[in-house]
């Protein structure tokens, strides 16, 4: 039961950063425990290459099963088919949409616990045991488990890849599926909505949330990430791209883009969680919010409890006067 | 057609939350309030069913909780539920997430709902994996995080999304359970009538053993996740706090600080 099996989410020829992650983890945890990580991957004509390519990340041996990517149920009917013929201790999911509805799908089919939001597993006395911050990350619960099978889901960016050299057995895993999980069907998968911002590689981003109150809201992130000019870039939380005030590939956190700029200054943005883990790498947090409660104050290094309206114009005037001076 | 809204009674925003040491539980005292998610589920399920688009009968509001969980129950019907089921029964408690979602979906099974709808995390909990368990239990198809709903000839529904990647767009076979998001809709105010007529409208209370929930599978000691202990995140230094009174000095003291950095 020393094994670890790792659900990758791949795309278009490419697996999902936090899945290659999560491989990771799962290898180094394996190890602790006396098992093998190995790796499971759901999609059409999915190639053996790329299955095997796992093996870089620390996966022994990979499950390449053939069936439809992008909705969680028919991996949840591909993993129970793994676990119930392997002999698996735990499966471990990077984060993301996915890895939360196929972990708790799974964990109902298994009758087996499952933990999310987690940010650091550790194997102690032949088991794991998994970490999870809560209440708005004051606190952090231990948590493990006393079922036949463990399920891990980590937070988005917790778990690190590492590359190792190594290489995957792959072996096609042919599952029969459950009637209900093809009652989804996937009508148009990855639609990009609004224009193509890049803020991945900016230095400084000047980002909005629903504070904002509008979308002309914006207009006043444009003018402040104008005045730093050079490399500056506006982003969004998924709250205001959902309301349709920004592009999607402006957002960042859970659903959307993880950056880690020089300058990150929050106009209008509470700080959920969600939004947290796609930004807190950043190396100076400036946040910018009326309410004194907000979330963003307890992990910003420069908080101004105020009326962006008020500030954000003036902000502006005196970048640019510093820039011309 | 039925639809059947799981709702949950939360600590109120304004509470400040805290862990009872003893047990790892949330201390769950105090003001309390229905899962801000969750009104987004019914506004979704009123619309449905105002609109036409789907022959709504019934929309059904189900919660589980203790006595007070009563008061989540009479704000769903006042934003329109016909009528409501409260599981409570002592055996539930302290259940984690796969036991809660396992008794949530015996109370279903009974109704045989066309759509469960859900909001995508509780504010306390925020574990946006209730929907999910729930419909591997009833064997239903099921998409989270859910922010339009379009009927399709009135037994299958185009869902859309934010996953991974982009948006998506999901067809999806009736029943279903689906988890909406906060982008789905603007929840309405009850009005004062509403809020008067909520008592008057059917409240059933059901026990675990009226479910059918097997007893062994529920409550704190029988989860499958347990809680061990709690530690302290690593400190992190507490950034600095500017009050705006005056916003040229504001903005002054925000540029020295900038400038401090070689941020300009």
């Amino acid at each position: 039961m020393a094994n670890i099996l790792v659900y990758a989410l791949q795309y278009e020829g490419a697996f999902n950063k936090n899945s290659l992650g999560a491989v990771s983890e799962a290898a180094k945890l394996a190890a602790e425990l006396g098992g093998e990580a190995h790796a499971i991957v759901i999609g059409q004509g999915v190639s053996d290459d790329l299955a095997g390519s796992l093996g870089n990340y620390g996966a022994t041996k990979v499950l390449n099963v053939e069936g439809p990517e992008g909705l969680a149920q028919p991996v949840v009917d591909a993993m129970a088919a793994a676990i119930t013929a392997g002999d698996y201790g735990y499966a471990l999911f990077g984060g993301g949409l996915l890895g939360f509805e196929v972990g708790a799908g799974l964990a109902a089919r298994l009758d087996a616990g499952v933990a999310m939001e987690i940010t650091a597993v550790r194997a102690e006395g032949g088991k794991l045991v998994a970490e999870r911050p809560i209440l708005g990350d004051s606190a952090i619960s231990q948590i493990s488990f006393r079922s036949d099978v463990g399920i891990i889901i980590g937070r988005l960016n917790a778990f690190e890849l590492k590359e190792t050299g190594g290489s995957a057995a792959v072996e096609s895993l042919s599952v029969d599926f459950s009637p209900f999980s093809g009652q989804a069907t996937m009508v148009t998968r990855g639609e990009q909505r609004g224009a193509d911002v890049d803020i991945e590689g900016a230095d400084v981003l000047i980002a909005g949330g629903r504070g904002l109150g509008a979308e002309e809201g914006f207009e006043l992130c444009e003018a402040l990430a104008g005045a730093f000019g050079g490399n500056s870039a506006v982003a969004a939380t998924r709250a205001v791209v959902d309301a349709g005030w920004f592009p999607y590939a402006g957002q960042i956190g859970q659903t959307g883009k993880t950056v880690a700029p020089k300058l990150y200054l929050a106009a209008g943005i509470s700080g959920a969680i969600q939004h947290k883990v796609g930004m807190q790498g950043a190396e100076n947090i400036v946040a910018i919010n009326k309410d004194a409660n907000a979330p963003i104050f307890e992990f910003s290094d420069l908080g101004i409890v105020g009326d962006l309206n008020k500030i954000m114009p003036k902000l502006t005037e005196a970048v640019k006067a510093k820039k011309g001076a | 057609m039925k639809i059947c809204v799981l709702v949950k009674e939360v600590p109120d925003a304004a509470v400040q939350k805290k862990i009872d040491p003893s047990t790892g539980r949330m201390d769950r005292s105090g003001e309390k309030n229905l899962n801000p998610y969750d009104t987004h589920a019914i506004e979704a399920a009123m619309q449905l069913k105002e609109s036409g688009a789907m022959a709504v009968d019934e929309v059904v509001a189900v919660t589980m909780g203790p006595d007070s969980a009563e008061r989540a129950l009479h704000k769903a019907v006042s934003l329109g539920a016909d009528r409501s089921i409260h599981l409570a029964d002592d055996a539930l408690a302290g259940s984690d997430v796969a036991a809660t979602g396992y008794a949530l979906s015996k109370v279903l099974e009974k109704e045989a709902p066309d759509l469960v709808l859900l909001g995508q995390q509780s504010d306390d909990g925020e574990c946006y994996t209730i929907g999910a368990v729930v419909a591997d239990h009833l064997k239903f198809p099921s998409l989270t995080q859910v922010i339009k709903i379009d009927v399709d000839g009135g037994t299958k529904l185009r869902a859309e999304r934010q996953a991974e990647y982009g948006y998506d767009t999901v067809e999806i076979n009736l029943p279903a359970v689906i988890s909406v998001g906060d982008a789905i809709n603007e929840p309405r105010y009850p009005s004062l009538k509403a809020i008067m007529g909520a008592k008057k409208k059917p409240l059933e209370k059901v026990s675990a053993g009226d479910a059918g929930i097997d007893a062994s599978k529920v409550g704190g000691d029988n989860s499958a996740a347990q809680w061990t202990g709690s530690s302290e995140p690593p400190k992190k230094e507490a950034g600095r706090i500017i009050e705006d009174e005056d916003t040229a000095e504001t903005v002054e003291q925000i540029v020295a600080w900038l400038d401090e950095r070689k941020l300009i």
